[in-house]
């Protein structure tokens, strides 16, 4: 780590490790989010997302492992002395104080009531409330007022860092996009640094810099949104983070000038939809993994990456579903058991039994079969891809 | 978040410090020769009490059963005239205690049949029947309207008539309230003292504090109080066993719910109105009208407002103290209950609860000898008196308070500490402000229930100090009905508080 990326980095979270009795909730967890960025930690219910809030926030211990604030450690700090906001799941109102006691509440002792009363002002403006509000009870706000009130009351002490626990699951679909969009637009006029828990991937997608996906303790692979969604580390993951085609398949030929078995290195591979070009993503594979016609595997590609055209592989369809923005189908491939997902946009539905021919845009993943990401390094390392460009750049030294 | 280790300390020293007169009975029990104990438990003298006992327990649990369900299933599911005045009239008998009951009924007779006398055991079946029924009926309302339509509902679209649907869905679903309410009832009639003392009936209760006042037969109101205790855990392990499954049957409030399904009673109508009012309106009108009649006659005595003043002011004076003590010792215990339970909190309050269930008496006889025993410079003085109104009380208060702390999650404190406050900040600022309606509802109820409590009173009052409970005892033996009866009056004024509570509570439901 050099200097000016120590500068930037709010949040550093290092080998920490969490058990609840003999069960380890939390493995040698690595992460570092830079200021003025939303992280989102995304995994299914019961990963040990919210262990790892926990942990940030200061309500629970780690066994091993350090939490660092600007570089300073808080590992052991109480709670109350980090600048550190919490923003729960239903907002966590205080039931017996109106808005603007609940706003005011984390202001220091001793503030004015007139610098008060502005502060509480300005936060209802921020959080598009107005001074009416100030005196409502809690329990007289809609779901989403009541989120927004909470990020009011996290904002207001002007934390380094801010934690939203699921803050938009208890609302409904509709409300739900409206308040996430405002509460990241919010986040992002005050230059707030944030880190959003959710099992919603696209929730995670939509709203973070930065997305870090948790399973079973461990962190899976860290990156940029379209990173994680286009190159996902695994297959799990891939399945995890949206709709995924997982096609049978084997490496051809790489494409000359391009890295070989590291990540980021392009090959053609042959699957039942032709020639699809795909990207290695794992970090830990090695050159003598793979073999030119030998390796065989999995190739991922996404629903929306298979479209209809005049010629190609053809199909049948077998169904069809019109969601109004998008329509999707399931395709019977000559020689291939499982059918195919393809997703449409702005589409009417196709009747079953209509042949179809298919293309592919786009490259896809690719998994060597004996890849056991499970069995793997117990920490697989933050996928950073090399830029297409950068790579070319390096090839002559690697290739031939 | 887990309980800080001064709570759990405060909470158990609280706590066992409120249950000392439970273990010092048991340490007694265990002094006695084991010949002696059990020349004296299986002696004939026992076995009489023993079936004195049992019988009235259960003729009162019959007829409570019968009165109870049936005014339940009236006032809720008919369209029975009235039925909402019913429903609330039903439930008030709750305000009068047993024992101003008996004196009521007494003092009528007195009016009425000058010369004779009104005592034995019919007379008491019939009291206490008269005042013990709503400990059936309040739970099974509750049980009958909280039964999900829905389900009814769906019995009758498969198939199933309004009457089948009702025996076969309805009934079964209230069968636990029905089963815990009787079980609470005989709990309740097996401990009773004051009712069953001055309608001259031989219970256990009654043996207990006779060995007590008569020359303090130690052995005699140890042992008896053993049997007591068995029998009373017996009950309250089988209530405790129907509240576990019986919490299967609880059902989801939702929105919008359906209303029940009405019987209309047709040409029944009036002879079922009949029915119903007259055991309620006798139970009602019998002490009430004697008591006001006696009141009348009472208050023209010279002094006697004076008396009453005092007795007042002393009633106050001690349950003041019960009140503040029981609370005290409720709010960590509470905490800790709320926040992570462990074995050992789950203990502390089921052995409250034990207490709570045994008979004054007992629960007096056992802090009489460990004052002459252990703390001989307490005994006589508001301290012992103080003690053993905590141990029967405690689970009055722990119930609000309990549910105060619940209602302020611990998430609130985590949010109060993400906001800058330290944990101690943290809990004054959020959740005893949250916690204060329940503490304040516990007092209240510790309050005005021990105000009406008789044979621990009776038993460990300073010499000298008299409430409206031993002053309606004292004139109620000499027979001065006139003296007597404005503190029975005073005590039903008291009672009427906490009963109205609980009804105001069963309207919202009913209605």
């Amino acid at each position: 780590m050099n200097a000016t990326d120590h500068d930037t980095t709010m949040l550093q979270v290092s080998g920490v490790e969490v058990r609840f009795g003999d069960q380890r909730v939390l493995h040698d967890i690595d992460l570092s989010v830079q200021a003025g960025t939303t992280t989102a930690i995304v995994g299914p219910s019961g990963s040990g997302k919210t262990s790892l809030l926990r942990v940030i926030a200061g309500f629970l211990a780690p066994e091993r492992g350090a939490v660092r604030l600007h570089g300073a450690e808080v590992t052991s700090m109480a709670a109350h002395r980090r600048s550190i906001g919490l923003v729960a799941q239903d907002g966590a109102l205080f039931p017996h104080l109106d808005v603007a006691g609940n706003i005011a509440f984390g202001l220091p002792r001793g503030t004015p009531r007139r610098e008060r009363r502005r502060r509480v002002a300005e936060l209802l403006e921020l959080v598009s409330l107005t001074g009416e509000h100030a005196s409502r009870r809690p329990d007289q706000l809609s779901g989403g007022q009541r989120q927004r009130v909470a990020l009011a009351r996290a904002l207001a002490r002007a934390p380094e860092l801010i934690l939203l626990d699921e803050p938009f699951s208890a609302l409904d679909a509709g409300l739900r996009e409206n308040t996430r969009q405002a509460i990241r637009e919010i986040l992002r006029v005050t230059g707030t640094t944030a880190i959003l828990v959710t099992h919603d991937q696209d929730e995670a997608l939509s709203f973070a810099d930065q997305v870090a996906v948790l399973k079973d303790g461990r962190l899976r692979q860290i990156g940029a949104p379209e990173e994680v969604y286009r190159r996902p580390c695994d297959v799990e993951t891939a399945q995890f983070l949206g709709d995924a085609v997982l096609l049978p398949g084997a490496l051809t030929a790489e494409i000359p000038g391009r890295l070989s078995a590291k990540a980021g290195a392009v090959w053609d591979s042959a699957t039942p939809l032709g020639s699809v070009q795909v990207e290695l993503v794992c970090p830990n594979l090695a050159t003598a993994h793979l073999t030119v016609g030998g390796a065989a595997g999995q190739v991922m590609l996404r629903p929306e990456q298979i479209t209809l055209s005049d010629q190609g592989v053809a199909g049948t369809v077998l169904s069809s579903q019109y969601f109004g923005h998008d329509t999707t189908a399931l395709v019977q491939l000559e020689g291939v058991e499982a059918p195919l997902r393809l997703r449409q946009l702005n589409a009417v539905p196709l009747a079953a039994g209509t042949q179809v021919h298919l293309a592919v845009q786009g490259s896809g993943v690719f998994y060597p079969a004996f890849t056991d990401c499970s069995a793997c390094a117990a920490r697989p390392a933050p996928v950073s891809i090399i830029p297409r460009s950068a790579a070319a750049a390096l090839v002559p030294a690697t290739m031939d | 978040m887990a309980v800080p280790l001064w709570l759990r300390a405060a909470a158990v020293i609280a706590t066992l410090v409120a249950m000392l007169p439970l273990f010092y009975l048991i340490i007694r029990l265990a002094q006695f020769p084991l010949p002696d104990f059990l020349d004296t438990v299986f002696s004939a003298r026992s076995a009489r009490l023993a079936l004195t006992s049992l019988t009235l327990t259960g003729t009162v649990t019959a007829l409570c059963l019968i009165l109870g369900v049936g005014l339940a299933f009236l006032v809720t599911r008919t369209q029975l005239p009235g039925r909402l005045i019913l429903g609330v009239a039903a439930a008030l008998p709750l305000a009068i205690p047993s024992y101003v009951a008996a004196f009521g009924w007494q003092s009528m007779n007195a009016l009425i049949n000058p010369g004779t006398s009104f005592e034995g055991f019919f007379a008491a079946a019939i009291v206490i029947t008269s005042v013990t029924y709503p400990y059936i009926y309040l739970p099974v309302v509750a049980a009958l309207v909280s039964v999900d339509p829905a389900q009814e509902e769906a019995a009758r679209a498969l198939g199933r008539g309004p009457v089948d649907t009702f025996f076969s869905v309805t009934v079964r679903q209230t069968a636990p309230a029905i089963t815990a309410g009787t079980l609470l009832c005989a709990i309740y009639v097996i401990a009773d003292f004051g009712a069953v003392s001055i309608l001259r009936v031989d219970t256990f209760t009654r043996a207990v504090f006779t060995s007590f006042s008569m020359g303090f037969d130690r052995l005699g109101g140890v042992a008896l109080s053993s049997v007591l205790l068995v029998f009373t855990l017996c009950l309250l392990i089988l209530e405790g066993r129907v509240r576990r499954t019986g919490t299967r049957y609880s059902t989801m409030s939702g929105e919008g719910r359906a209303r029940p399904a009405r019987f209309s009673m047709g040409r029944f109508t009036l002879p079922i109105l009949a029915l119903a009012w007259a055991p309620v309106l006798i139970a009602l009108a019998v002490p009430l009208s004697a008591l006001l009649v006696w009141s009348l006659r009472g208050v023209s005595r010279p002094g006697s407002l004076g008396e009453i003043g005092s007795a007042l002011l002393n009633s106050l004076w001690a349950a003041g103290l019960a009140a503040l003590a029981t609370t005290a010792i409720a709010i960590p215990l509470a905490l800790w209950l709320a926040r992570r339970p462990s074995r050992l909190a789950r203990l502390l309050e089921r052995t409250a609860y034990l207490a709570h269930s045994l008979p004054g008496v007992v629960i007096g006889l056992s802090v009489v000898m460990l004052g002459i025993a252990v703390l001989p410079a307490l005994y006589q003085t508001m301290w012992m008196l103080t003690l053993a109104y905590c141990a029967l009380m405690l689970p009055l208060a722990l119930g609000p308070v309990l549910a105060s702390a619940l209602s302020a999650p611990p998430e609130l404190e985590e949010a109060a500490q993400s906001l800058g406050s330290s944990p101690g900040a943290g809990y004054l600022r959020v959740t005893l402000p949250l916690m204060l309606p329940g503490i304040l509802s516990g007092a209240l109820l510790v309050l005005l229930t021990t105000i009406k409590e008789l044979p621990a009173t009776l038993m460990l009052r300073p010499t000298g100090f008299d409430t409206l409970a031993t002053r309606l005892w004292t004139y109620t033996g000499g027979e001065s009905y006139a003296a007597a009866a404005p503190f029975a009056a005073m005590l039903v004024l008291v009672a009427a508080v906490p009963a109205w509570m609980m009804i105001s509570r069963l309207l919202k439901e009913v209605r």
